[in-house]
Order: structure tokens, then sequence, then C-alpha cells
């Protein structure tokens, strides 16, 4: 074992992103071969989950945990992944804010498996839905078992930093490591704990190259009924764009590609509720006084517990619907 | 009775675990795959705009996104009863094509490669990328990540980003492609035709032409007489985009082909209560349990079964090697399944050259990309080829276009009952008398999935790159006898 600083990452309910995400550093991974000796990282090498456990505290440097916490195996792995490392990184939209995934936690659990085995094309399961301990002809068989609501990373465990992004962009990740290696050498010092790493403090509309013109609008539209102008401000054009809640770093990739922003990097400095955030930027949008106009004009929002929610239910100050907390006893 | 467990990564991970049972003697008695892991899409979805379901589901799955973006397009086209514009229709393949390079690049060398070009006997701490860029060639190393590079290059400028895209809508795309892009992906396209060429060259005088290794494809231990699924255009050619499921028996006879809204008249899926995922059969032929042969349903949806269920390749150069492909194991259809790896080559230079033609398609920078809906949306089903299997999503909306039910089959769920079969072939092949019978047994367990690339980032979340294997012998009583452990 060599003496060079300890790097884990780890991924909890998340789809792997993430890690395609570092992947896409290319070259700049051998940077990462040279200045960390990579203990722990399940989709490139052998886990040594038994060699984490025994470990001595807080000997791992760096660990970069994505994924939220479904169930009590991802929290099991952030509280040993805790007391193992110095520095805790919630990775990607999953850690920090729960991501796509908290969507889920506006349902509850007995109508995800519902929803999941009595589809058309599934056998009535005769009662024989997939349980945690079953026995088989041969012996016991082990599952585990939802948690009835998705946290987020800090939810569960202390966290040093955030990098936001549904994936974090892969130039903010090269930098980020850039920083840390720079911070080992002596070279720089780290931010205080709870920033937010990888990303802007402004807005993605800071980013956006689209014109906004201050235009106020009577209603909202959905993106397949319009053909919008490729220069100009989607919300201003009646299209709901995340973009004036969304912190900065991405470099406005969707509404430069003609799709609104869906706040994948998370609430921009200072804002406590990502969704109140963006409902009072898209309120100021909108072009009446008239509370029952008002009213009519929001209706255009299809799905606003969604939209506005889309990658932060988990963390937001909601955290889910009242039908999924009655689950958590 | 004695129970071994194989746990890929660990007993608390959710990557997939398999129990292994030995009765009385130490025979295998009985295997369990278990998938320990359930988001709930089919449920969180629900109530959420159609149009938002290309950027939704693709974090189903991080490494395959692009087919979940398709699929859902797709779907949202037909909910809306809208057909996008050919021009939108060849950006989507385009950019699909591409991700295939990638994808395929990224399996073939970092996961399959270092079984044939190291060995399955080959010191582990050689069996992996690194010990395949020692023996071929650092070179080689840096082509691997160009062809990385130049996937997502592709993806990144038709679908606004890297991962997870971001362009489809129901009746087309945001944006469309500049001729300065165009040009740009079609040569990294010609560059990609040369990669795959050369890949399969590798894989000729490296594997092909060691007679050790052709016996172990053509051996029985790796091979299975199942069904065969996967899409093909209008000429029975395989498609990876668009065009009907095509259904054929373990004789190769091909019983039938579906079109999307079809779906339910051909797969159901059973349900274990001993674990999360479930699995897919052929409805008509009925769930007979995890047996081979023509009575049961059990169906595989991987490059080798694409291949099987299809009349020829529709790029030449792919074409010639399919012909040669059959040729060199006996015929079609093909049940072994360590073809798998060859298969995937074949379409992975049938991927660049669609690369290719689609990038001069003089239609390709058009700019009608996309056809806006005029009728009232009601339910549709879009169905694509990821890399992994046959990917089919299933919407119904109210007259707003909110969602009310979805069903999603995914990629590798397709191959969970064959999966499962491969593992107890296996398994009961190299272990007797409540022992690994060899060192290198493990592995061959593990090339026993590997094969099919099992992605259970659509099911749950693991990757491709080396599968660590713990395997515990436990006795009648639960006590651990032996522990054996293949480090990467």
């Amino acid at each position: 074992m060599s003496d060079k600083p300890k790097l884990a990452m780890y991924w909890a309910a998340a789809c792997g992103g993430c890690e395609i995400a570092v992947l896409n550093i290319h070259e700049k991974i051998l940077d990462v071969d040279a200045n960390f000796d990579v203990v722990f990282w399940p989709v490139a090498m052998d886990a040594k989950y038994k060699d984490v456990e025994a470990m001595p505290d807080a000997s791992i440097t760096l660990a970069l945990f994505n994924g939220a916490i479904r169930n009590s195996e991802n929290e099991h792995l952030a509280r040993l992944l805790r007391r193992k490392s110095k520095i805790m990184v919630a990775f990607g939209a999953c850690a920090c804010e729960g991501g796509i995934p908290s969507l889920a936690n506006l349902s509850r659990r007995q109508e995800i498996f519902d929803a999941a085995y009595h589809t058309p094309s599934t056998d009535e399961p005769d009662g024989n839905l997939p349980r945690p301990n079953w026995t088989a002809p041969e012996g016991e068989l082990h599952i585990p078992e939802l948690y009835p609501v998705v946290k987020t990373l800090d939810q569960v465990v202390p966290v040093d930093y955030y990098m936001p992004g549904c994936p974090p962009e892969s130039h903010q990740i090269a930098a980020v490591i850039d920083v840390v290696i720079q911070a080992l050498q002596g070279k720089a010092t780290l931010p205080p704990p709870g920033t937010v790493l990888g990303a802007g403090g402004s807005t993605v509309c800071d980013e956006c190259k689209r014109a906004r013109n201050e235009k106020k609008i009577k209603k909202f539209v959905r993106i397949q009924d319009v053909q919008p102008d490729p220069t100009l401000c989607l919300l201003e054009q009646g299209i709901l764009c995340s973009g004036p809640a969304t912190r900065s770093g991405c470099g406005a990739l969707c509404p430069q590609a003609g799709a609104p922003c869906v706040g994948c990097y998370g609430p921009a400095d200072g804002a406590l509720d990502y969704g109140a955030r963006l409902m009072s930027a898209v309120a100021s949008v909108i072009d009446s006084t008239d509370p029952k106009e008002i009213e009519k004009i929001l209706d255009g929002i299809p799905d606003p517990a969604g939209m506005f929610y889309r990658f932060n239910l988990a963390g937001s100050l909601l955290r889910a619907s009242k039908a999924a907390w009655e689950n958590e006893t | 009775m004695q129970r071994i467990t194989i746990d890929p990564i660990t007993r608390l991970e959710g990557h997939g675990k398999i129990e292994i049972f030995l009765d009385e003697e130490g025979e295998v008695a009985n295997t369990y795959f278990q998938i320990p892991e359930l988001r709930g899409f089919e449920r969180f979805c629900v109530g959420r705009p159609v149009e938002e379901m290309p950027v939704i589901t693709n974090r189903i799955c991080g490494v395959c996104p692009e087919a979940h973006h398709m699929a859902a397009a797709k779907a949202a086209d037909a909910v809306y009863h809208v057909d996008p514009p050919s021009a939108a229709k060849k950006l989507r393949e385009l950019l699909y094509s591409a991700f295939y390079v990638t994808d395929h690049t990224t399996h073939f060398y970092a996961l399959a490669g270092p079984d044939f070009v190291m060995g399955p006997d080959a010191p582990v701490a050689e069996r992996n990328i690194l010990g395949v860029i020692h023996k071929v060639g650092v070179e080689i190393g840096s082509q691997v990540i160009q062809a990385r590079k130049y996937g997502h290059a592709v993806v990144e400028m038709i679908g606004g980003r890297k991962v997870h895209p971001c362009t489809s809508i129901p009746g087309g795309l945001t944006k469309g492609i500049t001729e300065e892009q165009r040009a740009e992906i079609e040569e990294m396209g010609r560059w990609a035709v040369n990669f795959a060429t050369f890949s399969l060259k590798l894989f000729n005088d490296i594997v092909l032409k060691d007679s050790a290794y052709l016996a172990l494809i053509l051996g029985d231990i790796y091979s299975h007489h199942t069904y065969y699924i996967g899409m093909v255009d209008s000429e029975n050619r395989v498609n990876f985009y668009d065009g009907k499921v095509s259904v054929v028996d373990p004789d190769g006879k091909r019983i039938g082909k579906y079109a999307p809204h079809e779906y339910t008249d051909w797969i159901a899926e059973h349900v274990e209560p001993w674990t999360y995922l479930k699995f897919p059969y052929l409805k008509k032929i009925g769930w007979k349990g995890f047996v081979d042969g023509k009575d049961s349903g059990v169906y595989c949806a991987t490059p080798l079964s694409r291949l099987n269920a299809a009349d020829r390749m529709a790029t030449p150069l792919a074409q010639e090697e399919y012909e040669r492909f059959y040729s060199t194991l006996g015929g079609k259809p093909v049940h072994q399944r360590l073809a798998t790896h060859w298969a995937r080559l074949i379409e992975l230079l049938y991927a660049a050259e669609r690369w290719v033609e689609l990038a001069t398609d003089p239609e390709i920078t058009s700019d009608n990309f996309r056809a806006q809906p005029t009728e009232k949306p009601t339910e549709g089903v879009g169905i694509v080829e990821a890399p992994r299997g046959t990917l089919t999503h299933h919407y119904w909306t109210d007259e707003r276009g909110i969602l009310t039910q979805v069903n999603l089959i995914v990629g590798t769920t397709n191959n969970y009952a064959p999966i499962s079969m491969s593992i107890k072939k296996a398994a009961q092949s190299f272990i007797h008398k409540g022992v690994v019978v060899s060192e290198g047994a493990l592995n061959r367990i593990e090339m026993a999935f590997r094969a099919y690339d099992p992605c259970f980032g659509c099911a749950t979340h693991s990757l491709p790159g080396q599968m660590p294997l713990q395997v515990t012998i436990r006795d009648a009583r639960g006590e651990v006898v032996d522990v054996l452990r293949q480090p990467c």
C-alpha cells in the first residue's frame, strides 16, 4: 500500500451517470491515479468492503458519494464511509438533493409496489410479491427492504462538500480534483465545510446566451405545442424553464440545445427551498395582477409538484408528501 | 444443506447476489440470482407530463440514458399520434449509433476483453484492461479512450449533453445540426469504422485463431437453447432505433414479428418472491420455469439474439462479418453465449457504418426536425434496442398528456431468466463435492453472466467493469468453512 492520499467513490440509489461523468474526464483519470491511492471504487475495482471496514477511522482522505439513500444498505455504506473518511462529498444531484428518484416521495411504498407488479405485462403474482425474507425449498433468502421515503446524503450523515449536477459536468469534476490535489500539496487551501464545489455562485440564466427582454407572459405553453424562437429566453416564451432558480455551472447546456433547464444543478446560492425560489421566479414573469387571471395562467403549468421539485424533493422543505410520510413510523 | 454465496460486490450493496445451494453430496442443487433494489419509476412517473419522460427516464440508467431517451421519445410520439419528420428520425438514429459505438467499445475492451485476450486462467492481476493494453499495445488504450470521446461528442452535438441527453420531444427534436457539425460527425464516424474493423481483427487474431478459445466458445457449458428476439427493419435487417421485434425459436425459425403496440400479445413478466426484478418470457409459449427448449418461454435479447432474430445486417462490412460469424460457428441460430462477444463487435461495426451513412445523408442538416402534435394524447408504446436488450416504454395519459400509467421492460431485464440459467449451469459444471474445482473456475462462472453484459443500472445500477466475486462456502449449519475471493 502506498502512502498516497486515499480516495473512495461509491454509488447508492443512482443511475451510474455520475460514474460515467467521472470516466469522461478521459486522460485526467491518470492524474487521479498518480495522486491518489484508489481504495474503494466498486465500478472500477474490487470493492474490498471488508477492507474498508478494517481501515482506521478517517484514513480515507476523500470520499465521493453519489446516489440517494433508498434503503438500509445505502445508509449503512454512507455511515461507514463517513466514519472512515476525512472529507465526504455529496456527489451529484441524488446525493445532494435526492434527484429524480426522490420523486418517489410523492407516493406511498405500497403504491410503488402496486405500480411495479401490477402492469399489463406482469402475471398476477398471487400474493407472491417480492419480500425481504423468503424461505426457498433450499433455505432462507433475503433482499433489503425499501425505506418509505428517499433521503439525501446529509439527512443521514454530515457532509463536508456538495458537488451538484445530474451528472456533474466532467470539466467541473476535473477542476475540483485539481484543487484537492493542490490542497494536498500545500499549494491551495480547501474552502470551508458546507461549500458547493464544481459549480458557480449565480444562476443558469447568467450562463444562458438566450436574450431576455423583461417580457411578461399571459400563458404557459408546452414545448411540443410551440416552435420556440431559438435566440430568446424560453421562460419569456411561456415555457417553464428552471434556469432562474438553478445554480450555474453546467454552461446552460439544455437551454442552448433548445430544451428548458430542468434544475439538475440544484438551488442557487441563498435559496432555502428550490421549488419556492422557482415559483417566485415564475410568478414574476406573469403578466397580470388579477388573482383569478393569475390562477388561470398558473393552471397552464401541468405538474407543479414534479416540475418545481424535479431533482430536489428529498432536499426540499417539503421532503415528501404526507401520504409517503405516513409510512414513516 | 450447504450454501455458497457469491456476492458480486458485498452482501451489503445493491448489485445483485448469487446464492448457490448444495445438496448432501456437495453438488449444486439450485442457484438464485437476486436483484435487491427497486426505484419505482413506474409509480413516480405517473402525474408527470409526457414530454418530460425523455429526461426523467434517462435517469433510470446513466450507462444507457440514450436508450431510455429514445424509447421515451418514441412512446411520447405514439401517445400524440405524431410521426416525426424523417430528418428527426435520422438525427435520433445518428445519435443512437454513435452511442452504440461508445457502449460496445467500453464493454469489449474493459469488461469482456480481459477474458479472451489474457485468458480465463491468467493471473488475476493481469486480467483487466491494463493487462489487455500491455498485451496488445498502449496505442490501443488511447484508441479506446478516443472511441468513447467521439461517441460522446456526437451525443452532445445532437442531444445537447454528453450524459442524459435532453433534445428529443414528442414529434422530433428541439434542434438540428449545422453543416460544420455534420462534417465533424462524419469524420469521427469514418474513424469509428476503422476502429471497429480493427477490433474485429483483434478478436480474430487472438480468439478465433486459438483453438482452445474456439473450443471454449463452442463448448456446451455456455450454451442454452432458447428463443431470441431483436428489432429488425422492413427487410428483416438488424436495426437499433426502429422497426418490428422479430422472434425466432430455438431452431432459428421466425415465429412472428410484433410492432411496439403489440408487445403485450408477445411478452409477459413472471414474478418471484425472492427478487425485485421480474422475469419476462414469451406469452405465447408460457412460463415453464428456468429451463431451455422449445416448450419454455424463456428468451434472450442480446447482440447474439439480434443477429439470430434478423436475416442479415444492413451495412456491407458488418454483413461480411455476419456471414463469417455463422459459417464459423456452424449456422443459425448460434446458442453459445460466449459468441455474444463476437456478435457485439459485429454490431459495433454496423453502428459505425450506420453512423457514417446517416452523417452523409443529405437530409441530416435539414431544418425540418420536428412536427407539432395535433391529435389528442392517449396511449403509446416506444421500443428501441438498448445495447443489453429490447427496451419497451408504454405510457397512458389523460387528454392533457399527463401520465396515468407507465409500464417499462428494460434491456437487461429481458435476460434475467437466461442469465440465471447460465449461472446455474456454470456452477453445476465447476462446483463439485462442495468445492470450486479450479482456480479459474470462479472467473468461468463470472464469464457465464458477463457475456450478457448485464447492466443492472437499468434494474439497479451496476456498471461495465470487472465484477469482483466472493464465494462463501457454508456447511449445513450455516458455518463458513471456506472463503474464496477474486479481487480485480
